[in-house]
């Protein structure tokens, strides 16, 4: 297969920032994504020049790291995966593909399509997370939980805080995060404690780092690649209410 | 508590609820609307003075003009800090499978703000002595409106605005509001289609009467 890549390459933060254009010979559709990109890595490399940076860790689809915006699609255009799972042969010969980093203003780009997603550590340090004595685990059969209730809290609780969400919403909204990761506390007897303090925190922050606000579109739940659902984000709504 | 009033949320909270307050009112404008379209103008304005003049609504009316201001300056704010969001755009744009109208909710609203604004001038103005008129009259002064084929076309094109407008904006009050159901929800985005063809359809419909039949 061949293919134009248009990828955007910025130096670091405080630089401008272009698409530069890449012809690619010999892509093979069993290629993944990440796999046409190093191959195009080498090749610059090869040819003494700087590498396009990117974003990868486990590309197993569990580290939400590989997360970039293609042709339209935050983690291309097969629904439900992230980038690494992404495999050439949902692209056509001669293909232009558009490769660009995630735009937010909270999600400044560091390099080239590697943005600094530290706005999304800020909200979960904000409160996250349950507090726990130390020591052993307890008894898991102590609290005893709906089997519905529990899949509904691991289906939030799968969130990989990739950012696809913020990516696809036309306002950079993080909604669909946050609301996700209140949702699987709020959800379980443990996280109830203190599911107030937590809505109230985690959403103050949100906004303190810029987020924009949810229009209700419903971009972020087609683009995710966990498919986390929006009414996470009306359950956030509630929890916020009820806080206060 | 100023981090309450000033989130995110609470103000599409505070948006959501205005919203929802706004969608109340628009029938009760239409049946009043349908009266235009008998020959005898008495039913009208008598409707529109008892609109000018009963305690009841005038305080109505303060909580309306509330919801519109509430509405249209939350929702212009929202808007700016949602551009703020993303300061550089997509050059390969947006391919997400989206509801096509919430992308164009500011345009929509825009449209039907500006609407109002003409509206507000050929009939609340004149009913505050604000602009010259008869208050007592306006059957005379929406047929003579009417006539107008330019005003036709600016009316039937905000109605239909208006209708893109509330499609996404009922079903998305609910949401806003917390309130997604698994069964409900779709039963609701239902009703919103319903709500949004019937509506502007029952105001364009007076409007093409009038002018091509007056």
């Amino acid at each position: 297969m061949k293919l134009t890549l248009k990828i955007w390459r910025q130096k670091n933060a405080s630089a401008k920032g272009n698409f530069e254009t890449y012809q690619m010979d010999n892509v093979s559709p069993e290629m993944a994504f990440l796999e046409m990109l190093d191959s195009l890595n080498k090749r610059l490399v090869e040819e003494d020049k700087d590498p396009v940076a990117f974003d990868h860790d486990c590309r197993e689809g569990i580290c939400g790291s590989c997360g970039m915006y293609i042709n339209g699609h935050p983690h291309g255009p097969v629904p439900a995966i992230t980038t690494c799972h992404l495999s050439m042969r949902f692209f056509k010969d001669g293909e232009t593909v558009w490769i660009e980093p995630w735009r937010a203003k909270p999600f400044p780009v560091i390099k080239d399509l590697i943005v600094d997603r530290t706005a999304f550590d800020k909200i979960q340090i904000a409160c996250g997370f349950i507090s726990v004595n130390t020591g052993s685990a307890p008894e898991a059969n102590n609290i005893l939980i709906p089997k519905k209730i529990s899949d509904e809290a691991f289906n939030s609780a799968i969130c990989i805080g990739c950012g696809a969400c913020v990516a696809a919403c036309k306002n950079a909204s993080a909604m669909l995060f946050v609301s996700a990761k209140i949702s699987q506390y709020a959800l379980l007897p443990q996280g109830r404690v203190e599911a107030k303090e937590r809505v109230r925190a985690m959403v103050d922050k949100m906004d303190e780092v810029g987020f924009g606000s949810c229009s209700n579109t419903g971009a972020c739940e087609a683009e995710c690649p966990k498919q986390i659902k929006i009414t996470n984000i009306a359950r956030m709504n509630r929890e916020f209410f009820k806080a206060f | 508590m100023s981090k309450v009033l000033f989130a995110s949320i609470s103000k599409k909270f505070v948006m959501a609820l205005a919203g929802l307050f706004l969608l109340t009112f628009l029938p009760v404008h239409l049946i009043i609307n349908f009266m235009l379209l008998k020959s005898d103008p008495a039913p009208f304005n008598a409707a529109a003075h008892f609109m000018a003049t009963f305690p009841l609504v005038k305080i109505f009316e303060i909580v309306l003009m509330a919801a519109i201001l509430i509405h249209v300056t939350y929702g212009i704010f929202l808007q700016i800090s949602n551009w703020l969001a993303r300061p550089v755009g997509y050059v390969s744009g947006s391919k997400a499978e989206t509801s096509f109208f919430s992308k164009f909710m500011i345009w929509t609203g825009a449209t039907v703000l500006t609407f109002l604004v003409l509206h507000f001038f050929n009939f609340y103005f004149i009913k505050l002595g604000l602009v010259e008129g008869d208050p007592e009259n306006f059957y005379s002064v929406a047929h003579d409106l009417f006539r107008i084929p330019a005003y036709n076309y600016i009316y039937l094109a905000c109605f239909v605005m208006l209708g893109f407008h509330l499609y996404h904006a009922f079903s998305s009050a609910f949401q806003t509001l917390g309130l997604n159901h698994r069964i409900w929800t779709p039963i609701v985005k239902k009703i919103a289609l319903f709500y949004a063809i019937l509506i502007p359809a029952g105001f364009a419909s007076i409007s093409i009467t009038l002018w091509l039949f007056s």
